[in-house]
């Protein structure tokens, strides 16, 4: 084999990450040894969505990728270390650690904030907004301060001015220009936005020129404006545009343009051969790109050059969808038809409801040259399609943006797009590449999304994909058939629906009206089980009385879960993972007793395993009367509430985790769900009970409680997405009642919250409007339902012990009372395990 | 002798009472020990009570209580269903099919539980050897 290419990667950003990945991706790694280095002191994360760090997200939970991807890969990367000059004679990188030879170097430095030159401007308190260090300082800085300011009114201005109200400081931002964004909206979206933005209790000061910042009287800071006026603030943040990061390419002498930027080709070549410039370090065609999408395909580019493939970049369309302090902006191509001689304008504003829209189209009204929208993005999309590909216009354009009502707007059904349309613009997937990967076998969203990758980077195009699939699917006469099985040819959420409103309380009955008339009676082992989980989610009924008997798993049947040996597995419940030492004797006695193995389980309790079918009900007997209930480890609901210690003890704690843990714990036990749900509370933001991965995660804060819902760990590791902030306790239970009931009565058999939220149309933001809006009006039936089953709780195995009937089933064999033979145990780290 | 009474003897030989009827879970199963030629054999017995609306032939099943996927004695323990109109039982381990009429795994055709006859006498249970 060849000596492999040594490949160096300078910035371990968004673009650097991608390329490293698109390496992984394409096979191409084997001919490389590949090394990056990072500035910063973590490894590639989501600068779009930065924001987030001040509403719940973390480091890692913004990484772009696993903690272990690049050693994986074989991929050395150098985080924290700065390379500080670039030998190009001898082609090494120098860094304070040493010198690394290069054959091929890639720059993906990136860029740095531009700080304008105002005198007092690194007085202390002045910072920027570009990394999560600098966030860690803002928020540092906040913790002593009232107000902020924002110099700068553009994308990013905007993105720190929400992160300062995620901070609770009265917030200001203040603007050169005339208007907020300038390059985005024109002064018609500019005075919305402003409103909008005002609306939300965020000060906007516009054409106002920062002359020096000085001691406050009243803050730490003052800013002095041309006309004198001053603001007073604690701290001010800069953001006003970025500068390409370009000193080490202007040290080692590659050509650099007349503003910065390290100047490419269509290949991402710099004036060096050896070395490629990608993403906002990098100068194409005198343009430097701010977005991710052109950073990604210049990416692209690199790859090819490296690999001696012909992608080209060929510039990208900064086309834009945000959503900033809430409030929608969207701007296609040339939105100021400044760029089009001759280009005609239509403008639609509606004051009321604050949404304003413009399309630049061509002087014969026939194609789209650019649009703006302020306040809805919702034409968004369409209006993409029609400029990107080039589509002829309606005959009366206007209906493209006017209110639905005045007239039909005719949506741009997926069918009349191009196959060169461009679906997801951050992976470059066509609606052709979508068409290929459907005929390759991918036969729903999820495969597709798999195949492709769309939508699967900043997720704008997520509505647009999904329309497109299902049309497509269609058009290939897929009819997805989402019947539970042969028996029923409903969903389970129908049949959910069909118990409630009819109050059918049994499988029999629920199977004599609306199963299928062209089988047996039966059912099978996809609908018994899942019909017995609906009528207990809605009557609580005990899973042990006959009629439900024959319809349970026998993990249900035998309130146990069964080993490949044919034993059982008893986990009695341990609320919040607290237990007395006097509990703990007995289990100890109960497991020598009846000879079980121990081990502890990952949801803080104790699992007794090997206990053969006939001994189920005295070891129950020994657990109840010393007070343990069942531990539900065996069905699909409540599993367990973890929690860290909390305040009670910890010296971080702000509040009292194992207590409302146990609260929790008490509160949902017994409650049958279509899957298994876990909880966890932790005391602090520290989060040692790692509430994040489960299905409803609980941190305490200074003020309350942070609601987190559906994540997951095992297989598919999902974080949990922020969900409600500062709750008591009343409005935590209040809202997690909600929560579960209504997940109880969508979700899909079988399926986790995680990949129920995943399926959600409308996403995080629907599920908020249904639960804590109550968009559907069903919030108080919601509550009932959920109050129905905490108040109709028993305990299972305590019912089962009172009833000789129902303690018939726990005999091995009907007709010998000696235990099963063949069942052998053999001895290892003494204890018991199947030999 | 007479023929009559030889036919008796062979078939209070070849069948023999299990368990009584109260012993059985309707639309489910039990374990019982069954005497066989061969040597004891652990039986699954399965009680589908016959229903008003179905032309359903037989009440009573009995099969291998042993599960050859896991090697472990649970199929009794199984969930009870209609797959394509035959009556199966699912194995609770790795939820494979045997067909109850014949114990043929649907989804390993070169798999077979053993099967025998068994009829209600009286209150009692009785399977042919």
């Amino acid at each position: 084999m060849a000596t492999p290419t040594k490949l160096i990667i300078i910035g371990n950003g968004m673009v650097g990450h991608h390329l490293a990945e698109q390496l992984v991706e394409s096979g191409a790694l084997e001919r490389f040894e590949v090394t990056i280095f990072g500035e910063e002191r973590h490894r590639a994360y989501d600068r779009v969505h930065l924001s987030e760090y001040f509403s719940g997200r973390d480091a890692d939970s913004l990484a772009l990728c696993e903690a272990d991807y690049y050693t994986n890969h074989g991929i050395t990367l150098r985080s924290g270390e700065a390379v500080t000059r670039i030998d190009r004679e001898q082609q090494t990188v120098i860094t304070a650690q040493g010198s690394y030879p290069y054959d091929q170097l890639v720059l993906a430095t990136g860029s740095f904030p531009f700080v304008p030159p105002i005198p007092g401007n690194d007085s202390e308190g002045c910072l920027v907004y570009r990394t999560l260090d600098d966030l860690d300082a803002i928020q540092a800085a906040a913790k002593n301060a009232t107000n902020g300011v924002v110099v700068g009114g553009g994308l990013l201005g905007l993105e720190a001015a929400n992160a300062l109200r995620d901070l609770n400081l009265d917030t200001a931002v203040v603007e050169f220009a005339p208007r907020l964004m300038p390059m985005q909206v024109d002064n018609e979206g500019g005075e919305l936005l402003k409103e909008k933005i005002e609306a939300l209790g965020v000060q906007v000061l516009t054409e106002r020129a920062t002359q020096r910042i000085e001691p406050g009287e009243t803050s730490r800071l003052r800013m002095v404006f041309q006309d004198d006026k001053v603001l007073e603030t604690d701290l001010i943040v800069f953001s006003a545009g970025i500068r390409p990061q370009d000193t080490l390419a202007r040290e080692c002498g590659l050509n650099i343009g007349e503003r910065g930027g390290v100047v490419i080709d269509d290949q991402c070549c710099t004036s060096d051969p050896a070395i490629l410039a990608i993403g906002e370090v990098a100068l194409w065609n005198q343009s430097i790109f701010g977005l991710v999408a052109p950073g990604y395909q210049m990416a692209k580019a690199a790859l090819s050059t490296l690999t001696g493939g012909d992608t080209h970049f060929s510039g990208a369309d900064m086309s834009t969808k945000l959503k900033l302090l809430g409030v929608d902006v969207g701007s296609i191509g040339d939105a100021h038809g400044t760029q089009n001689p001759g280009a005609r304008m239509f403008r639609y504003l509606d004051p009321i409801t604050q949404v304003y829209r413009k399309m630049v189209v061509t002087s014969d009204g026939k194609k789209l040259l650019g649009a703006m929208l302020v306040g809805d993005n919702g034409a968004y999309d369409t209006l993409l399609q029609y400029y990107a590909n080039g589509i002829e216009l309606p005959k009366e354009p206007a209906s493209l943006i006017l209110p639905q009502q005045s007239g039909a707007a005719p949506a741009l059904g997926p069918d009349a797009l191009p196959e060169t349309a461009m679906i997801c613009s951050c992976h470059n997937v066509t609606k052709g590449d979508i068409c290929t990967a459907i005929d390759g076998g991918a036969a729903d969203l999820a495969n597709v999304k798999g195949a492709t990758k769309a939508s699967t980077g900043c997720g704008g195009c997520t509505a647009l994909l999904k329309s497109v699939v299902d049309h497509e699917l269609e058009a290939r006469g897929v009819e997805v058939d989402k019947s539970i099985c042969e028996h029923f040819a409903h969903t389970r959420q129908e049949l959910y629906d069909i118990v409630r409103v009819e109050g059918i309380k049994t499988f029999s009955e629920l199977i004599e009206k609306h199963g299928n008339q062209d089988t047996h009676c039966l059912g099978c082992d996809i609908c018994k089980p899942a019909v017995a989980s609906i009528l207990a989610s809605c009557f609580n009924e005990p899973i042990t009385d006959a009629a439900h008997v024959p319809l349970q798993d026998t993990n249900d049947t035998f309130m146990a879960n069964m080993q490949k040996n044919g034993t059982y597995s008893v986990v009695p419940r341990i609320a919040g993972g607290e237990i007395t030492p006097d509990k703990l004797v007995v289990l100890g006695q109960v497991a020598q007793k009846y000879q079980l193995y121990t081990k502890v389980t990952g949801g803080q309790r104790i699992d007794l395993f090997g206990a053969r079918l006939e001994d189920l009900p005295a070891i129950w007997g020994e657990l109840i009367e010393a007070g343990f209930e069942t531990g539900h480890a065996y069905g699909k609901s409540l599993r367990t509430v973890k929690s860290c210690v909390g305040s009670t003890w910890c010296r971080y704690g702000v509040q009292d985790s194992v207590g409302m843990a146990i609260k929790l714990e008490n509160r949902y036990k017994g409650l049958r769900a279509p899957h298994k749900i876990k909880f966890g509370v932790s005391g602090c933001t520290r989060e040692c009970a790692e509430a994040q991965s489960k299905d409803i995660g609980i941190i305490a804060t200074e003020n309350g409680w942070n609601l987190y819902v559906c994540g997951n760990g095992g297989m598919r590791p999902r974080h949990a997405e922020l969900f409600a902030t500062d709750l008591d306790d009343e409005q935590l239970y209040r809202t997690i009642d909600r929560f579960l009931m209504f997940y109880v009565r969508t979700a899909d058999r079988l399926q986790r919250t995680s990949v129920w939220r995943e399926n959600l149309d409308g996403g995080l933001e629907y599920l908020k409007e249904v639960i804590l809006e109550d968009s559907l009006g069903i919030n108080s039936e919601l509550e009932r339902q959920m109050q129905h089953v905490v108040d109709s709780y028993q305990c299972e195995w305590a019912n089962a012990i009172s009833d000789p009937d129902k303690l018939k089933r726990f005999r091995s064999f009907v007709n010998d009372a000696r235990p099963d033979p063949s069942i052998i145990m053999t001895s290892e780290r003494g204890q018991l395990r199947p030999a | 002798m007479t023929a009559t009474a030889l036919k008796h003897t062979v078939s209070t030989d070849t069948w023999q009472p299990l368990c009584a009827k109260a012993d059985l879970v309707a639309f489910s199963g039990v374990a019982a020990w069954l005497n066989t030629s061969e040597g004891p054999a652990q039986v699954a017995i399965f009680y589908l009570p016959r229903q008003r609306s179905q032309g359903q032939e037989k009440e009573l099943y009995a099969l291998d209580h042993f599960d050859p996927f896991s090697n472990a004695n649970v199929i009794a323990r199984g969930i009870i269903g209609d797959v394509k109109g035959s009556p199966v039982v699912a194995s609770p381990l790795y939820k494979q099919h045997f067909r109850l009429e014949d114990g043929q795994c649907l989804e390993d055709e070169d798999v077979k539980l053993r099967t025998w006859k068994v009829a209600f006498r009286g209150e009692e249970v009785w399977v042919e050897k």
